[in-house]
């Protein structure tokens, strides 16, 4: 894999509301290191967590981890698990399903996701 | 203090050494401690420590760690423990002893463990300043001591203690003789030929022998100080210190006192039930007795035996009958770091037995396997390499399944063979020590469902003894699991189905440098092509980060992909602390800092308004910079000289130092320079778990070396390397690697010592944990990379070469890089915003998180659970 930047000046959108109109910009593409995160600030002062995975898939997820309270999942390690990707949290590690926001660790814990696209 | 009539039973132990404590054990276990007032006189000032492991005393094992007396243990069970007093009389009649303080105790059992003391023959000046024996922890200070102002010593004596002796004597720094009356060094374990495989080996190591000569005199000085001795051949050999270490006698003086009846060689004569045949009140167990076979044992297992037996006896119960018929004398040891064994009957007394021997005088190799008529295996001799000797003995008694002939060759030699332990019948003792059988531990595996070495040990205590059964105890554990169709998966994680050293064996062969080729190349099936995990990410990055150079990878931890199978501490180059914050710790190297380094670093935590905290691993640690902080605050480390401590990395930390020669007046070498030295050598190193050193000046080991990956001790004559040490959780000693080395030997064994850890190590295993986990453990470290045994040292010195020589400072590195420092911000579309959940507020002058803010309208922390 190599890290070219990307030529296209393509941007990432978060869906403000789940099935709204509202698509808010974050950033360049460019800025998403495959297997990384970042976290991107909504008007509204709520934290979102995006990722990128190797086939170029984009997922958002609240950047909160809910065990701790601290705003760090988009600083976590990302892989799959049985099919399905997860990020889990830099500090104590519970897993996260990046589709679903459920906790792969503790069932009755669930977090946000947000729509992603690229535009 | 006399026991009246109709009160509780009384027990007197006279003698707490080794068997004494077993002994108590043995009574704790069958509720005797509940129903009976038991009483125990302690000669020494100590209460009972391993005898068997006393030299290790030279090699930085203090008196406490020798301690095997668990106090908690004693006033748990009411134990009465009189140190420092002995019983000086016994009145059989009125059932009484009386202590040398002047203390009556009356019995209604009295139980003798008075051991054994040294022989010294009859010379003249036998008793002169300079003469020692080598039988207690005060023994050894008295040498210690004297051995300050010495230069040579001799021992006479050269049997397994005499050797010890010798070892402990080099150990010291003296130059060492030893003097053995018999043409041979260990007659009574060891045949001619193993005798001489000895000597050869021994001679090797500076050590001068001096066999078939006896001492004649002690030669003394007008001061009346040891000068010299006197030999038979009439040569007279110049030395200053002399221990006589020529056999023991049993301690039955107390015994012989009372009317006991005693053996003609001495010994109290007891029964199989280890009661005296004089008296049935009175049992002697351990060195002191003559056992119903007539022998008396000089090991601590058939003591031990005794112990269990007599408590057996005591306790008088039904079920449990016990007797002590005779022992196995089979022995393994490491003198001066040989291997020796014998088992069985090892010089061939059956009639009509037959001998296999392998002999190599120039690698200091013998083997003899005694063998009957009809092919059944009676004993052996081992010397240089003991490593078959826990499935030999086992085999012992029995017809083994192979050749003999192939059990003695070296490998690779001819059709040598590994006979397995699965070989072996579930009668056959795999430790004897504590007497267990193979099928005992399988039981453990099938119905105690024990799956890890550890819990066997701990069910059956096999293998918690002298150890050397260990090796074939992990053995039988594995193969019993696969057994039982345990799938042991030994797969890294769900991705990869090979272990960490399996992965790092294909990256290195292949030079694969990236994470997704190997993925795609050798991850499970369902895994390839995908994103792998929050294991192997990491454990792979590593890898791949050791080896860079070596592979053509890039070195530094954020270049391309690396960046993204980097934990966040090694992602941002700092340690993420609770609420969302980093620490900073700079490297100190170790520990040495000037005035104008520390003023820095006050500025810039004074300017950043850091939390600043001295550390455990002697440097400064400043927390609560926020991400967008961090390059700011390195910048100005960089510019100021300081570099990446790598508190974050599985790499080596820091190297603690203590102030040494320099300053301290007890310092024999630079101990601060070596620490430096060390420090910047290994830096940057990323490992299979973290690495922490220290280096002290002498032996009073103020930098604590011994709870280090690896420490350095200095002695007068260079450096001793210990290694395998731990803090933390599960807390282990380091152990001994090898002595008396030069700047460059030490620092040549160090490079491979941990190019062979960070080659065969599981992921997030220290090095205490992998020295415990790989078969043959610390032997096997010591002969791969200090006796070179798979040829691979030279390869693991250019490892390390290629590491040193590519090291770069990746903070100085970072902060020069605009891509790399775009991703050091809160957010990616606010760079300048700080996260609003990391806030601070006051705590004694400095800072701490403020948490509430961490739980404003979420749920509570609790349910955290840690993976
Ligand atoms: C800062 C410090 C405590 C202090 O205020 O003194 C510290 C702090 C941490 N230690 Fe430690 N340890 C510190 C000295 C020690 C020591 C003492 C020493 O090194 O002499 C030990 C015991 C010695 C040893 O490791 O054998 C120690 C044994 C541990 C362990 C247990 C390791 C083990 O093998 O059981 C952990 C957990 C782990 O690594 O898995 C740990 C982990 C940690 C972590 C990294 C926990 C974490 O993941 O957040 C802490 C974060 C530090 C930070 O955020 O900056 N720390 N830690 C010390 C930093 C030393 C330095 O300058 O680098
Ligand atoms: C350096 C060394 C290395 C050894 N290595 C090995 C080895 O590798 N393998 C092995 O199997 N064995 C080894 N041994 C032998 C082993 O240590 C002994 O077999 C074992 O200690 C015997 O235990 P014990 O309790 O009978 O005697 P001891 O451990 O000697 O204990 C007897 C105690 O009784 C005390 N005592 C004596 N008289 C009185 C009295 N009147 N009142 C009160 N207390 C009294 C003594 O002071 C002593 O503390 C070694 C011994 C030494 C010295
Ligand atoms: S270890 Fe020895 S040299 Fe170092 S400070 Fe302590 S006493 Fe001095
Ligand atoms: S044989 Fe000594 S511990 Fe097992």
């Amino acid at each position: 894999m190599t890290l070219a930047p990307e030529t296209t000046d393509l941007k990432v959108q978060l869906q403000l509301e789940e099935g709204g109109p509202d698509w808010f910009t974050v950033c360049d593409l460019s800025r998403l290191v495959p297997g990384r995160g970042v976290a991107a600030l909504l008007p509204d002062g709520r934290q979102v967590a995006l990722f990128r995975d190797r086939s170029g898939t984009l997922y958002a997820v609240d950047n909160r981890d809910p065990f701790c309270g601290a705003a760090v999942l988009s600083r976590g390690l990302t892989g799959t698990h049985q099919g399905r990707p997860f990020v889990a949290s830099p500090l104590l590690k519970q897993r996260f399903d990046l589709v679903s926001g459920q906790c792969l660790d503790d069932e009755t814990v669930r977090i946000a996701t947000y729509g992603v696209r690229t535009a | 203090m006399t026991a009246t009539e109709g009160a509780t039973p009384t027990i007197v132990l006279v003698g707490h050494g080794m068997v004494g404590q077993r002994f108590l054990e043995a009574l704790a276990e069958r509720g005797l401690t509940a129903t009976h007032r038991v009483v125990v006189l302690c000669e020494e000032p100590r209460p009972a420590y391993d005898r068997v492991a006393l030299t290790s005393y030279f090699s930085g094992r203090t008196a406490e760690d020798l301690s095997m007396t668990d106090m908690a243990f004693i006033e748990t069970h009411g134990i009465e423990l009189y140190v420092g007093d002995p019983a000086e009389t016994v009145d059989r009649e009125a059932k009484k002893v009386v202590a040398r303080s002047g203390r009556v105790f009356a019995y209604d059992t009295l139980v003798l463990a008075t051991g054994s003391f040294p022989f010294v023959p009859p010379v003249p000046n036998k008793d002169a300043e300079g003469c020692f024996v080598y039988r207690t922890i005060d023994d050894l200070l008295a040498i210690e001591e004297y051995a300050a102002t010495a230069t040579t010593g001799a021992v006479v004596g050269g049997g397994l203690l005499g050797l010890e002796a010798a070892g402990a004597l080099k150990g010291l720094g003296l130059t060492s003789h030893i003097v053995e009356f018999a043409p041979r060094l260990m007659p009574v374990q060891v045949d001619a030929g193993g005798g001489a495989a000895l000597l050869r080996t021994i001679e090797d190591m500076g050590l001068t022998v001096h066999t078939g000569v006896g001492t004649q005199e002690i030669v003394v000085d007008e001061s009346g100080a040891v000068t010299g001795m006197k030999l038979s051949d009439g040569s007279e050999l110049a030395t200053d210190l002399v221990v006589f270490s020529a056999g023991v006698r049993p301690r039955d003086q107390l015994a012989r006192d009372c009317g006991l009846t005693v053996g003609e060689r001495g010994g109290i004569s007891v029964d199989e039930q280890c009661r005296t045949v004089t008296d049935p009140h009175v049992f002697a167990i351990g060195e002191c007795a003559l056992a119903a076979d007539g022998r008396v044992y000089g090991l601590v297992a058939p003591g031990y035996e005794q112990a269990e037996t007599a408590a057996a006896t005591i306790a008088d119960d039904e079920s449990e009958q016990l007797s002590f018929t005779g022992a196995d004398l089979s022995t393994k040891l490491k003198l001066l770091g040989v291997d020796v064994a014998s088992f069985g009957d090892a010089h061939g007394a059956a009639e009509d037995c037959l001998d296999v021997v392998y002999s190599d005088s120039r690698a200091g190799l013998y083997k003899k396997l005694v063998i009957g008529r009809d092919g059944t295996l009676l004993g052996g001799i081992l010397v240089g390499d003991a490593d078959a000797y826990g499935t030999l003995r086992a085999f012992t008694g029995s017809v083994p399944p192979v050749a003999p002939e192939s059990l003695v060759l070296p490998a690779g030699a001819g059709d040598s063979v590994q006979l397995g332990p699965s070989a072996l019948p579930d009668e056959a003792i795999v430790c004897s020590c504590h007497n267990v059988s193979k099928g005992t531990i399988r039981g453990a595996v099938t119905e105690h469902s024990c799956t890890t070495v550890p819990e066997v040990k701990k069910c059956t205590k096999a293998g918690t003894g002298c150890g050397s059964c260990v090796k074939v105890l992990g053995q039988l554990v594995t193969a019993e699991l696969e057994a039982s169709g345990v799938e042991v998966d030994k797969g890294l994680c769900g991705c990869f189905s090979q272990t960490r050293e399996e992965l790092y064996e294909i990256v290195l062969a292949l030079r694969i440098n990236t994470y997704q080729d190997l993925l795609d190349r050798y991850g499970r099936d369902g895994a390839r092509g995908g994103d792998g995990c929050d294991v192997c990410k990491p454990a792979i990055g590593s890898i791949i980060a050791s080896l860079a150079p070596t592979i053509g990878a890039s070195g530094y931890v954020l270049d391309g992909e690396q960046a993204a199978l980097q934990e966040t501490n090694d992602h941002f180059l700092a340690n993420l602390q609770k609420n969302g914050s980093y620490s900073v710790v700079p490297r100190i190297p170790g520990g040495e800092i000037t005035p104008e380094g520390l003023i820095v670093i006050g500025e810039i935590a004074r300017d950043f308004g850091l939390y600043t905290k001295i550390t455990g691993g002697q440097r400064i640690d400043m927390f609560g910079a926020r991400v967008e902080q961090l390059p700011l605050i390195w910048t100005r480390l960089v510019d100021a000289g300081f570099e990446s401590g790598h508190a974050y990395g599985k790499s080596l930390r820091t190297v603690k130092s203590c102030v040494g020669q320099t300053w301290c007046r007890y310092g024999v070498q630079d101990s601060v320079r070596m620490a430096i030295d060390l420090e910047l050598r290994y830096r940057g190193l990323r490992s299979p778990h973290k690495l922490k050193s220290a280096v002290s000046g002498c032996a009073r080991e103020c930098a604590e070396a011994q709870s280090k990956d690896f420490g350095v001790i200095a002695t007068s004559n260079g450096w001793n390397l210990y290694v395998g040490g731990n803090g933390g959780a599960t807390p282990r000693h380091a152990d001994l690697l090898a002595q008396d080395l030069t700047d460059a030997a030490l620092i040549r064994l160090i490079d491979r010592f941990l190019m062979f850890y960070i080659r065969t190590a599981d992921r997030l295993e220290r090095t205490s944990t992998w020295l415990e986990r790989i078969p043959g453990g610390l032997d096997h470290v010591r002969d791969v990379v200090v006796e070179d045994s798979l040829g691979i040292c030279e390869e693991l010195e250019s490892l390390m070469t290629a590491h040193v020589a590519h090291y770069a400072d990746e903070w100085a590195t970072t902060i020069n890089d605009p891509e790399k420092l775009a991703r050091f911000v809160s957010f990616v579309n606010a760079p300048d915003t700080p996260d609003p959940v990391v806030g601070f507020v006051p705590e004694r002058e400095q800072i701490k998180p403020d948490l509430p803010l961490l739980t404003i309208g979420h749920r509570p922390l609790e349910g955290s659970a840690q993976r």
